[in-house]
């Protein structure tokens, strides 16, 4: 005869409302976890698809990603030439805020270098990659679009015709993909006042060539230049070569990746906090939740003491029930996430180390939890029922 | 009345002060008491006279600050100090019954004979076998599998003492156990006792005020202001 089990299959609504409670809290420690590695996923996952050995961006930014870099499009030629380059490709990148469907549209503007890079690469999870030189984009799911619907953006019209998962901005909104030439038409919208006078001064050259290139400066400038190191040579010298260059900056793949954890350190900071905040009130929350429930035994064991009871049938009793709320709690908690983290707004990646090491947290919480519990059940005296 | 065996139970000049300085309190104040094996003895006295207290020095539950107590000729505790297990002692030879049953609320009936065993490490089906006599000799067969809760008063009261002879104690105490019953069902109480103590040779210490019952008595002792006098057997 289990006194655990009894004792819970007696109150089993308490029981019941007990797990679930604490399952919602453990509910938030796995997604905590989940938002943590999600922001890092993340802020990485643009440049770790785009496979770029070396990015040069503009000498002396951290773009393109933290800040503005812009580079002039010959750079992209220049590079090329670079021994033990296998291949370096112009990319644009710039964060807009317009407005679709009367509602505002904001999204991470990627120019690939089309037709070298047609974004195979990106995590298409629906439709397919650019075809088209012109008018086609690959967005990310949590831009809202559905596969084939056409999105009006500076003057033009944009067909939707993949859809990328996880692809997200530091800010959280998802990024569309376009050929180089779309990407910059996009970004160097101008009033459509500016747009005729800038086109009279390209065709019919009545402006004077410096007014020319001040209102239509983009179309000969790029953000980064993404270098693929040839197999066999060394990335290090690459590398070197282009420090070596008077007028960019050139990082490693992993130097990107860094800069780019940067920009999340303090979200991830906060988050990691919070955790740690959050398991702590989880555990004042176990506590008192089986303090009490030792408490309202108490009648209960003084019976059992003065009936000459081991002490470790008495433990054994409450930490069983610990265990139990445990297994109910994270059972709750792990059917929550499972059924919850993928309608997250921001990606909450949840891994099955993950699993395991909150599960093991939680477990060591309710079970210290369980001795506080333990430590008032022994301060019961066996004479309690008669002492009353 | 029935031939006594062997001594079960020896306590000698049991002291027990409750509070100290001014507000001290004698409860007992040199108590010596034995029983024997198949007697069943009566405590009377007004209400502060000590009778708790001396039989939770008895039943090791709090032992007094001095006096030495021994059960079936083994010293377990002198002088506030146990020389023995208690709970040890308690679980395997001795019965409680309280005015109120006290049974676990979660458990069955027949649970709350079953624990009383599991607790002296008894389980399986001796230990079923055991719990089903018992209960069908306090006539609760028929009740075995209901909560305390949907039992009266007298139902939960013998479950108490199916308990509390589970483990065919040595010694059962029991402290005012017909003062929340009617007096037929008090008197049902006494004499279930009586036999116990007589089939099994089980020495029976009972508090009590109820004076209808002492016939059922072999020996009645009186306290009063927590000092103790024998008194001549009934009948
Ligand atoms: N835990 C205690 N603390 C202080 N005084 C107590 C305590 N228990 C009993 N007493 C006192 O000791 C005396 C004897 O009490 P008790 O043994 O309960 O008497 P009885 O059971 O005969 O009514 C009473 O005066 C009572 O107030
Ligand atoms: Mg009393």
């Amino acid at each position: 005869m289990n006194l655990a089990l009894k004792d819970i299959g007696f109150q089993r609504l308490r029981f019941a409302a007990t797990g679930l409670g604490l399952g919602l809290l453990f509910t938030l420690v796995l997604a905590m976890g989940g938002i943590y590695k999600g922001l890092v996923e993340e802020a990485t996952q643009l440049a770790d698809s785009l496979e770029a050995d070396i990015w040069i961006v503009q000498r002396d930014t951290r773009g393109p990603f933290a800040e503005r870099s812009v580079l002039p499009a010959e750079t992209e030629a220049r590079a090329q030439v670079v021994t033990g380059v296998r291949s370096a490709r112009a990319f644009t990148y710039v964060f807009i805020q317009r407005e679709h469907r009367g509602r505002p549209l904001r999204l991470g503007l990627v120019g690939l270098a089309w037709p070298l890079d047609r974004g195979d690469r990106l995590p298409i999870v629906e439709g397919r990659a650019l075809r088209a030189g012109r008018y086609e984009m690959v967005a990310d799911r949590m831009l809202g679009f559905a596969l084939g619907e056409v999105v009006h953006l500076s003057d033009e019209n944009y067909t939707v015709v993949g859809l990328t998962r996880g692809m997200v901005s530091s800010s959280g909104d998802g990024i569309a993909f376009f050929t180089l030439a779309d990407a910059q038409r996009i970004e160097g919208y101008l009033a459509p006042e500016s747009l005729r006078l800038a086109r009279a001064g390209r065709t019919g050259s009545s402006f004077p060539a410096p007014f020319e290139t001040a209102i239509a400066p983009r179309q000969e400038q790029v953000s980064a230049i993404l270098v693929e190191v040839a197999p066999g040579a060394s990335a290090a010298d690459v590398l070197q070569a282009f420090q070596a260059w008077p007028d960019v900056t050139a990082r490693s793949a992993s130097e990107q990746r860094a800069l780019l954890l940067q920009v999340v350190d303090k979200p991830r900071r906060q988050i990691l906090l919070f955790r740690v905040l959050l398991l702590a009130i989880s555990g004042i929350i176990v506590s008192l939740i089986l303090y009490n429930m030792t408490v309202a035994r108490t009648h209960e064991i003084g019976v059992l003491k003065l009936m000459g009871a081991r002490t470790s049938m008495v433990a054994g009793m409450i930490l069983q029930q610990a265990m139990l709320l445990w297994a109910a709690g994270y059972a709750v908690a792990l059917a929550l996430a499972v059924l919850t983290f993928d309608r997250f707004p921001r990606k909450v990646t949840l891994t099955g180390e993950e699993i395991v090491l909150v599960g093991v947290v939680v477990f060591v919480v309710c079970v210290l939890g369980g001795l506080a519990g333990v430590v008032r059940a022994l301060r019961i005296p066996a004479n309690l029922v008669l002492a009353s | 009345m029935s031939a006594l065996g062997a001594e079960a139970l020896r306590a000698e000049g049991l002291v027990k002060t409750y509070g100290s300085g001014h507000t001290a309190l004698r409860a007992l104040d040199d108590v010596s008491i034995s029983t024997r094996r198949g007697e069943v003895a009566a405590l009377l006295g007004p209400s502060g006279a000590g009778k708790s207290t001396l039989l939770q020095a008895l039943g090791l539950l709090s032992l007094p600050e001095q006096g030495t107590i021994s059960v079936g000729g083994r010293v377990v505790a002198v002088d506030g100090q146990a020389r023995e297990d208690l709970a040890a002692i308690r679980r395997g030879g001795m019965g409680f019954v309280f005015q109120k049953a006290n049974l676990i609320p979660f458990l069955t009936a027949r649970e709350n004979v079953l624990l009383a065993l599991q607790i002296n490490g008894r389980v399986g089906a001796p230990a079923a076998k055991r719990a089903d006599d018992l209960l069908g000799y306090l006539e609760l067969t028929e009740r075995a599998a209901h909560y305390p809760a949907m039992l009266s008063g007298g139902e939960q009261q013998r479950v108490s003492i199916a308990r509390a002879l589970a483990n065919e104690p040595a010694v059962v105490f029991a402290d005012e156990p017909t003062a929340a019953l009617d007096k037929k069902r008090g008197r049902d109480v006494i004499e279930l006792l009586g036999e116990a103590a007589h089939d099994h040779g089980t020495s029976v210490f009972v508090v009590t005020h109820d004076h209808r019952t002492l016939d059922l008595f072999d020996t009645i002792y009186e306290m009063e202001d927590g000092r103790l006098r024998p008194q001549p057997p009934v009948s």
